[in-house]
């Protein structure tokens, strides 16, 4: 047990981003209002890019940026998990995107947020 | 290089095109670019097919000539092909199957908006099939996400926007926990490209450290994957979103859209870990025992549906249960009994949603089972595309369905003997249960009725897809032996 928690501390900013991700995806599965369902969704990619970001920096080193033609790879950081980030945002902020459009079309057509009344009330128009 | 060799790039890049242009032109001309340009790719993807059967091989496509741990890839062999013709072709005739329902239950002036949503969809299903990088295809599934649900969500009514929500939530779940899954193998391996990880992973899998994450990464791609294709305990949005759709959205989502989230799965198995691997975690048998309860639970909860396209809902359930049965068979049988049920549901499942749809034309747009009673002697067309659907999915033979059966027996018997026990009774129960439900709505669209709207004056496009879903089926069932053949020699060269 002693090196589990050490691990776990050692490792701070992962054992921080899963916890994050935990957060994000039980409010994204179990929140019944959907705004705090979108709420959730950025949680839990947050916590995916914040992995990313700590698994990518190596202490020491500097940003992937040539200057003065030092090439050397062993004075940089992997540039890739950087990109990785970028490109998950570009995905996250598209479905918030899509997401939200959809919530205003389904208050509009309700006028609630909550999830299973917007079901049953569905149900029953169909019916 | 030649030509033939750059076809999966361009179907997939062109796909994407297509749908930017499909999106400021109007509803006709958007249609006719869309079909033009997926009968291309169809064309495309079968020269690519032949060419890869010819030469006995598969090869790798450098995006912009960059190396291995840089560039970004795409791989073809016999399998991708086989899998771009098919969901090209089913593509093609699901469209012309539901057209005029596309045109009548869009919004006025957003039917471009629908052939946009299908160039994309289709876009992302070529790279899903064809690509080599794990992130890619990480980018591609939430494409086919965001398509998918739109599809859905372009008939408006109150049902198809809660159904499409609780779609997009479920599906977001499955990106995150897939993506997880990617930055952590990321994370221990460094890589992103399928052959280095798999070097990687081997060298790792033989020091024994990281055995414990390494079963984590496989349960979350497996679990993230399989509530995006609706793999049992997971798969309480599909009834609501397929039933709801358009006929061709229902038809496309059932057929196309699940299978590419499994040939992802597949591909990871086979290409990142290795079978070897996948075996000793025990995560297979998980999948293995979902498929088989998919298998009997969405045949049971088939039975109790008074809705049509809701009854055909739930058995897509039950047949995405004999791809992941296929998948947890620890077995190269059972892998190729998976490859053979994609491309038999494909080519099924949308001639039954189309048909259903023809059904409700001739009802006055109800699909209840009442309701649609006698439909089939006033749509004749649709009634002979349901009976040949309904038989191939009960497992008669000559028809896909069949196939399907067979190979996921055989894959059970080369198996051990728990498994094939259980195999060989579920596939028993479920042939019984397909045919309890399917069999009495035969009966019933051709029993007398006084009701339903008269006989229609039969449309070209629909009476074109309806046969060459037809003879499809047929010809899978007739020429089943090559057809396993080139997945066998397919899957062969993806272990590679």
């Amino acid at each position: 047990m002693p090196e589990l928690l050490k691990n776990l501390f050692d490792n701070y900013y992962e054992a921080a981003a899963v916890v994050i991700f935990g957060i994000g995806f039980t409010t994204l599965l179990m929140h019944r209002n959907l705004l705090k369902k979108i709420i959730g969704l950025n949680f839990m990619d947050s916590g995916i890019y914040l992995f990313l970001a700590a698994k990518g920096y190596i202490a020491g080193r500097l940003a992937p940026i040539v200057v003065d033609g030092d090439i050397d790879p062993s004075r940089y950081v992997n540039p890739i998990p950087t990109g990785l980030v970028l490109t998950g945002i570009v995905v996250s902020v598209s479905v918030t995107a899509f997401l939200l459009a959809l919530t205003c079309r389904l208050y509009d057509k309700f006028h609630t947020l909550d999830i299973d009344e917007i079901t049953y009330l569905a149900r029953k128009e169909r019916d | 290089m030649e030509l033939v060799q750059n076809f999966p790039f361009i179907t997939i890049v062109f796909s994407l095109t297509c749908g930017v242009f499909c999106a400021v032109l109007h509803g006709k001309g958007a249609k006719r670019l869309c079909l033009s340009w997926l009968t291309l790719t169809f064309a495309m993807s079968l020269a690519v097919l032949i060419y890869t059967l010819k030469t006995d091989g598969s090869y790798i496509y450098r995006m912009g000539k960059w190396n291995a741990p840089w560039g970004n890839e795409i791989r073809v062999g016999p399998l991708e092909a086989l899998m771009a013709t098919a969901f090209s072709g089913v593509m093609i005739l699901s469209l012309l199957g539901g057209m005029h329902h596309i045109f009548a239950d869009c919004e006025p002036g957003k039917t471009n908006l629908y052939f946009t949503m299908v160039s994309l969809l289709m876009s992302s299903l070529f790279a899903l099939i064809y690509t080599n990088d794990l992130f890619t295809a990480y980018v591609f599934v939430e494409i086919n996400t965001i398509a998918s649900c739109a599809l859905v969500m372009l008939k408006s009514s109150g049902m198809t926007l809660v159904a499409t929500t609780r779609y997009l939530i479920m599906s977001l779940l499955g990106s995150g926990l897939f993506l997880l899954g990617i930055v952590i193998l990321y994370g221990i391996t460094g890589e992103l490209l399928m052959e280095s990880i798999a070097q990687k992973v081997q060298e790792i899998f033989a020091t024994g450290e990281y055995s414990l994450p390494l079963t984590v990464i496989i349960g979350f791609f497996s679990v993230g994957l399989a509530v995006k294709s609706a793999l049992f305990p997971f798969h309480s949005w599909l009834p609501d979103a397929h039933s709801s759709a358009t006929a061709s959205s229902s038809a496309i989502l059932s057929g196309l859209v699940l299978k590419g989230y499994v040939i992802v799965l597949i591909k990871i198995f086979y290409r990142v870990f290795g079978l070897g691997i996948i075996v000793s975690e025990r995560v297979s048998n998980f999948l293995f025992a979902f498929g088989i309860l998919a298998m009997i639970c969405g045949s049971v909860a088939a039975l109790r549906q008074k809705d049509l396209k809701r009854m055909l809902a739930y058995s897509s359930v039950a047949q995405v249960g004999y791809i992941y049965a296929g998948l947890g068979m620890h077995s190269e049988a059972g892998m190729v009994a998976a490859c053979v049920q994609i491309l038999a549901h494909a080519i099924t499942k949308p001639m039954l949603f189309c048909a259903a749809g023809g059904f409700m034309d001739v009802s006055g747009g109800h699909k209840s089972m009442s309701a649609i009673t006698g439909a089939g002697r006033r749509d004749p067309i649709a009634g002979a595309a349901f009976t040949v659907g309904a038989m191939s999915m009960i497992g008669i033979p000559f028809f896909a369905g069949f196939v399907t059966k067979l190979t996921l027996a055989e894959g059970a018997v080369g198996s051990d003997d728990i498994r094939m026990a259980i195999t060989l009774t579920a596939l028993v129960v479920s042939t019984v249960l397909n045919a309890m439900y399917y069999v009495p709505v035969i009966f019933n669209i051709f029993s007398r009725s006084d009701g339903g709207a008269k006989a229609l004056r039969p449309r070209a496009d629909y009476a074109f897809s309806m046969s060459v879903f037809m003879a499809a089926n047929v010809s899978f069932g007739v020429f089943s032996q090559q057809l396993t053949d080139a997945v066998r020699r397919g899957l062969e060269l993806f272990g590679m």
